[in-house]
């Protein structure tokens, strides 16, 4: 194997139509209106607690089965304005569908996501921004609120709170809205601009201003926005990539998978490898081998140093990716990267089983030959270039922000929603779920706020 | 522009024109106000009798039609009118009225033909505050027994002397509301017309036996080993009362009876096809009892939804649109012709379009031997739709008009001009008028 240099390649769209578009599951007219009917209208139905953001699951099915998806729509979007992405991205398998009363019977569960993208893909996202708003606004002196961040979670508090009437501020550090769902999200899951739609349409209401390109941090100060601000969201996200802390980690050719995809998602050319490895457990683990695999590497293998039943990733994605002809490996934790050539040759790995609970190492040293290492193992919050002039503000145990049950910080003012706050799940739909609980929180400060200021 | 879903019916105002028929859901106090929360426009309260009140079976009252997916397509109960003394009834009545003033409460009575609880009775009902009194003319069984319910609605004169005693002992609004258990439904709505009715509802339940328990040789619902015919209602009733709506609002001699659609409405479209046929409002029983009061919010969104859509503001202008074009059969255009189409890269090669319309029509669909899929012979086709009700896959097969050209089946032109029964030739009162011959022919 002599492969100095890795060939470039640019996800363009006839890419995407080719190789990713076969991932994308959609239901037809028929199917829908078929697998609508299955659903069998549960009251208190468990599936509306298994969704964090309490989409109507039953009513939404029964708009579809009398024809009017676009009502369906509404109805998710009551609940959940990143109705569409969520219908997307969502790992259905472990919310709603799981909890679907029909899950052991023979046709196994409604297919909930499914048809909540038909319903979704049957509306149309610029109805939304008419919404009716309540003016507290008119009330209120300070009636402006900052949202720094506009990913799925800062996007959902913008939008809800310019709903109820207030001004909305959004800082933006890149140049385009969406977070992840734009940059992280893989390819397959958010074909025809999916992301960029659906932001645009949120952050076009009236009452919702977008900075763009202004990061906290640089130029813009927490003390700052909350002096000027009623009060202040943060929705960051993780933006720092958690390491191996192995030796060759440095070697050109080990990428981290995160900053890798949101390049390859900008249609920027990015460097595929033929023997691939990617190294952790999680949704973003799957992502990248997934599309690593559809981007033409030859051999792809996840290795994970824990069992299968540990992985952050469903069984459904595990499948999806070894349907891709992808390897998935347990129980091998990295040691080491070796440079070849200039770059990275091979990866050896320490096999481990768990022991009492604990993971302990077991057996020879593996080594394999690589072209390229996916380093996969999380993100973290980034802090050092805006914490400083606070430093009262409480992290958790894993440097997030810690945020108590109405999505507060430890500082009054200040909301925190999304990957970046301690109770947040990790998922977009959780984002959502975060971001609404904080909206409701900070109107009920604002209107007691009012109540004394008269 | 937002559609405004607020109803008049015989001058009785509800936010919607969705009101729960005189059933169980109807029964109580705390049902109705249940009701009213969910935000159901109008009730009409369980039918109340005289008292000593009625007695129920203590066992089973429903049977059913499961079809697929075990979902109820037809509901009969032997249930009779309500169990509970009429005082009761009032008091909370009068409650609820009080509580939602802006709901239609409509109360339905089913007295025997005797004035004087008439005129004691109405009067009675007029002081808990209902906006009207609807008839029960229609209970099929039990209460038709002992010479009311169906009893008097299968006869033209006594709907007539019972809606003429009613009227005659409140100034509320008077409903009639009719049995389909007739032979035509225009006579029972022109004896109401007659005795003063301010509207009609229809339809109440349909006589039936829902099946047999083949163990136990006897009807269900089995009651210790026997059972009864009861009435039937839910979506498989639905076509019988459309049909009855229809003839009542198309007849000109009932000078434009205002209707209160009833029979098999489970969601907005159900509803807004009664009101199509002249119903100005409808009233729901058994979707309700199946899925409970929530299905209100399906009815109101949808049908505000599918009005936007259709540019209509208020329910007036959709109301009675489709009455202009219910005729008789011999109006029906019979140059009119169409034939059904397969779409071949729909097809799946089933084969029950080509046994349906081979044993049972006109032989007019025919395997295509190379790819195990099926198409029309237009000269066959007669366009009778049964291939399409057949074919299990949706848009596969549909119908479609011949604009001009000639008619393969016929031969003949296709003639653009319409022509009815009444002017088709081979119509004998069309023909010159030829004496018949009293010699016989062999
Ligand atoms: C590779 C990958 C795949 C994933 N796949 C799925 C999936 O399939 N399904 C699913 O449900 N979830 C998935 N997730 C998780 C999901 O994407 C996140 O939970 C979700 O995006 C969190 O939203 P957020 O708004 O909190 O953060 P983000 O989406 O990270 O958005 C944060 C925003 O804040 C901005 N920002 C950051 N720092 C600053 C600053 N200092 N000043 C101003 N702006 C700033 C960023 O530019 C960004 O726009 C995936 C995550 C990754 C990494
Ligand atoms: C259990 C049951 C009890 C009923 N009781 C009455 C009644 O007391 N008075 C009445 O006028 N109609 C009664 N009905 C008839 C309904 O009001 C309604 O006319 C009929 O069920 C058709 O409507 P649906 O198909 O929506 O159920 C009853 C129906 C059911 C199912
Ligand atoms: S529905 Fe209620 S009252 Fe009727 S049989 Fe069941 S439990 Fe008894």
């Amino acid at each position: 194997m002599s492969n100095t240099t890795l060939i470039e390649i640019t996800l363009d769209e006839p890419l995407l139509e080719v190789k990713f578009r076969r991932l994308e599951k959609r239901l037809s007219d028929e199917s829908a209106y078929i697998e609508s009917e299955r659903c069998y209208y549960c009251y208190d139905a468990p599936c509306v607690s298994a969704c964090p953001t309490d989409i109507d699951i039953p009513g939404f099915i029964r708009a579809l089965a009398v024809g009017q998806a676009a009502r369906a729509a509404e109805r998710i979007i009551q609940a959940n304005p990143l109705g569409a992405s969520c219908s997307r991205v969502c790992p259905v398998e472990t919310l709603c569908e799981q909890a679907c009363v029909r899950m052991h019977e023979a046709g196994g569960p409604v297919p909930i996501g499914l048809l909540q993208r038909y319903a979704m893909d049957h509306f149309d996202l610029d109805s939304m921004k008419s919404a009716e708003s309540v003016e507290i606004a008119a009330l209120h002196a300070k009636p402006k609120v900052a949202v720094v961040g506009a990913g799925p979670a800062g996007m959902t508090v913008a939008y809800l709170l310019a709903q109820a009437g207030l001004m909305v501020d959004v800082y933006e550090a890149q140049n385009l809205p969406g977070g992840l769902n734009e940059s992280g999200i893989a390819a397959y899951k958010m074909l025809d601009d999916a992301a960029q739609r659906e932001a645009n349409n949120l952050l076009s209401h009236p009452k919702i201003h977008v900075h763009y390109g202004k990061a906290l941090g640089s130029g813009l100060s927490l003390p700052k926005l909350r002096e000027e601000y009623s009060g202040v969201v943060l929705a960051v996200g993780l933006q720092k990539q958690r390491q191996l802390h192995i030796p060759g980690e440095d070697l050109p050719g080990v990428v981290s998978a995160v900053p890798y995809i949101a390049k390859m998602r900008r249609k920027e050319p990015v460097p595929v490898g033929k023997h691939v490895v990617v190294i952790g457990g999680g949704m973003t683990a799957i992502d990248i081998a997934i599309q690593i695999r559809l981007l033409g590497a030859d051999d792809v293998h996840i290795a994970y140093r824990r069992g299968e039943e540990a992985m952050g990733a469903s069984t459904y994605e595990q499948q999806l990716a070894r349907d891709q002809g992808v390897f998935i490996h347990h129980y091998l934790r990295p040691v080491a990267i070796y440079e070849k050539n200039g770059q990275c040759g091979s990866i050896q790995f320490q096999p481990t089983h768990i022991l009492d609970g604990q993971l302990q190492d077991q057996g020879e040293m593996v080594t394999w030959s690589v072209d390229q290492v996916f380093v996969a193992v999380g993100q973290q919050l980034e802090t050092e270039s805006w914490i400083a002039g606070t430093p009262e503000l409480q992290l958790d145990s894993r440097g997030k922000i810690l945020v108590d049950e109405f999505a507060q910080t430890s500082l009054a003012g200040i909301w925190a929603v999304g990957d970046c706050a301690s109770l947040s799940g990790d998922l977009t739909v959780h984002a959502v779920a975060d971001a609404k609980i904080a909206v409701s929180s900070m109107i009920a400060d604002l209107a007691s706020d009012m109540r004394s200021c008269v | 522009m937002t559609p405004d879903l607020s109803s008049e019916f015989v001058g009785i105002y509800s936010p919607n024109p969705f009101w729960l028929a005189s059933a169980p859901p109807t029964d109580r106090a705390v049902n109705v106000d249940r009701a009213f929360k969910a935000g159901w426009g109008g009730v009409v309260w369980k039918t109340v009798g005289v008292d000593p009140a009625v007695i129920n079976v203590n066992g089973p009252r429903y049977g059913f039609w499961q079809g697929d997916n075990h979902r109820v397509q037809g509901f009969n109960n032997i249930e009779l009118i309500s169990d509970r003394p009429l005082g009761t009834n009032l008091e909370e009545i009068t409650e609820i009225k009080k509580r939602w003033p802006d709901r239609a409460l409509i109360v339905s009575v089913m007295f025997p033909l005797d004035e004087a609880i008439w005129a004691e009775c109405l009067p009675r009902i007029a002081l808990t505050g209902a906006d009207g009194i609807e008839l029960n003319l229609g209970c099929p069984h039990g209460m038709s027994e002992r010479g009311m319910g169906s009893a008097m609605g299968q006869a033209p004169d006594l709907v007539e002397a019972v809606t003429r005693l009613a009227k005659k002992n409140t100034s509320l609004p008077v409903i009639v509301k009719l049995t389909p258990n007739v032979t035509d439904i225009t006579w029972s709505a022109a004896a109401a017309f007659a005795g003063g009715a301010d509207a009609v509802s229809l339809i109440n339940t349909i006589n039936s036996i829902i099946g047999v328990d083949l163990d136990q040789m006897a009807p269900v619902p089995t009651i210790d080993g026997r059972g009864t015919h009861g009435g039937y209602c839910g979506p498989a009733v639905k076509p019988v009362a459309l049909n009855m709506v229809a003839e009542i609002a198309r007849n000109e001699r009932l000078g434009h009876l205002p209707i209160s659609g009833i029979g098999g409405i489970g969601n907005w479209r159900d509803a807004a096809e009664f009101m199509a046929l002249g119903a100005t409002n409808v009233q729901i029983c058994t979707a309700a009892m199946l899925y409970g009061f929530r299905i209100i919010d399906d009815l109101t969104e949808g049908m505000k939804t599918w009005m936007k859509g259709k540019g209509y503001r208020y329910l007036t202008d959709f109301v009675g649109q489709a009455v202009p074009h219910v005729s008789n059969w011999n109006m029906l255009n019979l140059n009119y012709v169409s034939k059904a189409f397969i779409d071949v890269n729909r097809c799946v090669g089933c084969g029950r379009c080509h046994i349906a319309c081979e044993d049972t029509s006109h032989q007019a669909i025919e395997k295509i031997v190379d790819t195990g899929r099926y198409q029309v012979r237009s000269e066959d086709c007669v366009g009778c739709n049964l291939c399409v009700a057949v074919c299990p896959v949706t848009e596969c097969i549909h119908m479609e008009r011949l604009e001009s050209g000639v008619d393969p089946r016929t031969g003949l032109a296709i003639n653009p001009e319409p022509a009815n029964w009444m002017q088709h030739p081979n119509n004998p009162l069309n023909q010159p008028v030829v004496k018949p011959s009293l010699e016989k022919k062999d």
